[in-house]
């Protein structure tokens, strides 16, 4: 598979590469994002919530969401949070999908000014961090089609 | 309903106390609250204790600490609400007769720097969605989008509330700030610039409940706890202070601060008209404007005339945090509600000094954070 650095190019994956959570996205190329569907009201879920967080219904099944969509809600996280263990800054936003959904992510974009309300961004799978064992961790962003000049 | 009034205040000042533990914190504020009550041991049949970082049986330690135990002592944790959470088990537990008088106090000794909390799991700390002030930054973009804030007014409301906490000798920051050393101050998340932030901090407040005598000439002058409401968030909104790693496209939600307020209303048979002074959420400086909106206090969209027509400030004609709020007394989770409403307390009794608003009679509190939680109070001066 492929890894795309944060705005830095592209680079191949060690094999021991490992995402941060099981679940959250395939190690394909392009990688989708996994999340649920509510048989009962029809909204989508993410992650996949085995009892619809919407509804309350157990009428619930996987899903394979759109690995694109268009940027909501966008800032840089400048300072690294509690546990964080990757790079700073980093960009972090909200993207509205196809299916109704509007999902927290990271985006590889961490200049706010490079970014604009509606603009299309798709998912990519970025490197986090390197953990103890010397392996690399990998986590979802979504990324600009087009870059924006500030 | 019963008629509950607050027989009693106390208040350990907000700020930095190193080799001072969270019981003496709480210890201070909750003798001054039963000293002013004239309560002692036995004159109370239950307490509540909000605290979110206080750690196991906080309230316990304070009223340990007291020589005051035997009775129910509940411990709360709602987050930021964590001290509206304890006020309303207080004041319901009155409504349903099962006791006359409570005391109610919330205390907290915060952790310094960006709040960590279990709430994350932790691969969301790893990969960095545990950035707290990150979903204030996006909460306050989405705003300025829907509302025409700048950040300019962003600014001003540091202004405002730092000059208000000027003559607060309990805040952590009595200084005057400008508008152009708010937005000099370093970006932390884009919009947000650190001095419109709250620091996290140390401090308790408390109170006494009492069922009131309504029986005669003297009930006048009392303040009355008209509605002490608690709300969660409803699901769906994807920047809620429930903070969800995803929501659904739908902008018609009610925010829990929204539905709180709109229950409080009702309870006590108020409206935002018949406010004379608030003390609201400022965690951030957009989140005070948010609050405008959220209580009905403007029509939305209307924020942004409201503060620059200077309403909001001392001498307007709805003084908001009069007290400097949390961006002057710094933020004590557990603390932080009940401090808010000491301070509408003191405004409705003529106490507050130089900062008092004149002829106050009737002022709403109103904090919100992570749960969601949120909790509005309204006081009446009777």
């Amino acid at each position: 598979m492929r890894v795309s650095g944060a705005g830095s190019g592209t680079f191949s994956a060690m094999s021991t590469a490992i995402p941060v959570h099981v679940g959250l996205f395939t190690e394909t190329d392009p990688p989708d994002l996994l999340g649920g569907r509510c048989t009962s009201c029809g909204n989508h879920n993410f992650p996949r919530h085995e009892i619809c967080p919407y509804c309350a219904s157990d009428a619930t099944e996987a899903a394979t969401l759109s690995a694109v969509g268009r940027l909501w809600a966008w800032t840089a996280v400048t300072h690294p949070p509690p546990g964080y263990r990757g790079d700073i800054p980093y960009g972090f936003g909200v993207v509205e999908l196809p299916e109704g959904l509007r999902v927290v992510t990271r985006l590889t974009e961490p200049d706010p000014s490079r970014l604009r309300p509606g603009q299309p961004m798709h998912l990519e799978v970025v490197p986090l961090h390197v953990d103890d064992a010397g392996q690399s961790v990998i986590t979802y962003a979504f990324a600009p089609d087009e870059p924006v000049t500030p | 309903m019963t008629s509950v009034e607050i027989a009693g205040i106390g208040l350990h000042s907000f700020g930095r106390f190193d080799g001072v533990t969270v019981t003496d914190i709480g210890v201070t504020a909750v003798r001054q609250a039963l000293a002013e009550a004239e309560v002692g041991r036995g004159g109370f049949q239950a307490a509540f204790c909000g605290t979110a970082y206080g750690g196991v049986a906080t309230g316990h330690k304070v009223l340990g600490a007291l020589g005051m135990t035997g009775m129910p002592i509940v411990d709360v944790e709602a987050g930021c609400a964590s001290g509206a959470a304890a006020l309303m088990l207080g004041r319901a537990a009155i409504d349903a007769g099962q006791y006359d008088t409570v005391v109610v106090f919330g205390v907290e000794k915060m952790p310094r720097g960006i709040i960590r909390s279990s709430f994350f799991d932790p691969w969301q700390e790893e990969a960095g969605f545990a950035a707290t002030p990150a979903y204030f930054a996006l909460r306050a973009q989405r705003f300025m989008m829907s509302s025409g804030v700048t950040k300019d007014h962003l600014a001003a409301v540091v202004v405002k509330n730092r000059r208000h906490g000027m003559h607060n000798p309990d805040a952590m920051y009595r200084s005057e700030v400008t508008a152009e050393a708010v937005l000099s101050s370093r970006v932390v998340s884009e919009p947000l610039h650190l001095w419109m932030l709250c620091s996290p901090n140390e401090g308790a407040a408390a109170v006494v409940l009492r069922r009131a005598d309504t029986s005669g000439a003297a009930a006048e002058g009392r303040v009355e706890l008209a509605a002490a409401v608690l709300r969660s968030h409803l699901p769906g909104a994807v920047l809620s202070e429930s903070t969800p790693m995803a929501g659904l496209i739908d902008d018609t939600l009610p925010t829990p601060s929204t539905l709180a307020a709109t229950d409080a209303y009702e309870q006590a048979g108020l409206g935002p008209r018949d406010l004379d002074v608030v003390e609201c959420q400022d965690t951030d400086a957009a989140r005070e404007l948010m609050s405008y909106e959220e209580l009905g206090l403007c029509a939305a969209g209307g924020a942004a005339e409201m503060l620059e027509a200077g309403a909001t400030s001392i001498g307007g004609r709805l003084p908001v945090n009069p007290s400097g709020g949390l961006l002057s007394k710094g933020e004590p989770l557990g603390a932080s509600a009940l401090g808010q409403v000491v301070e509408v307390v003191r405004q409705l009794r003529g106490q507050a000094g130089p900062r008092q608003v004149h002829g106050a009679r009737v002022g709403l509190t109103h904090t919100v954070g992570r749960g969601a939680n949120a909790g509005v109070v309204l006081l009446r001066r009777t």
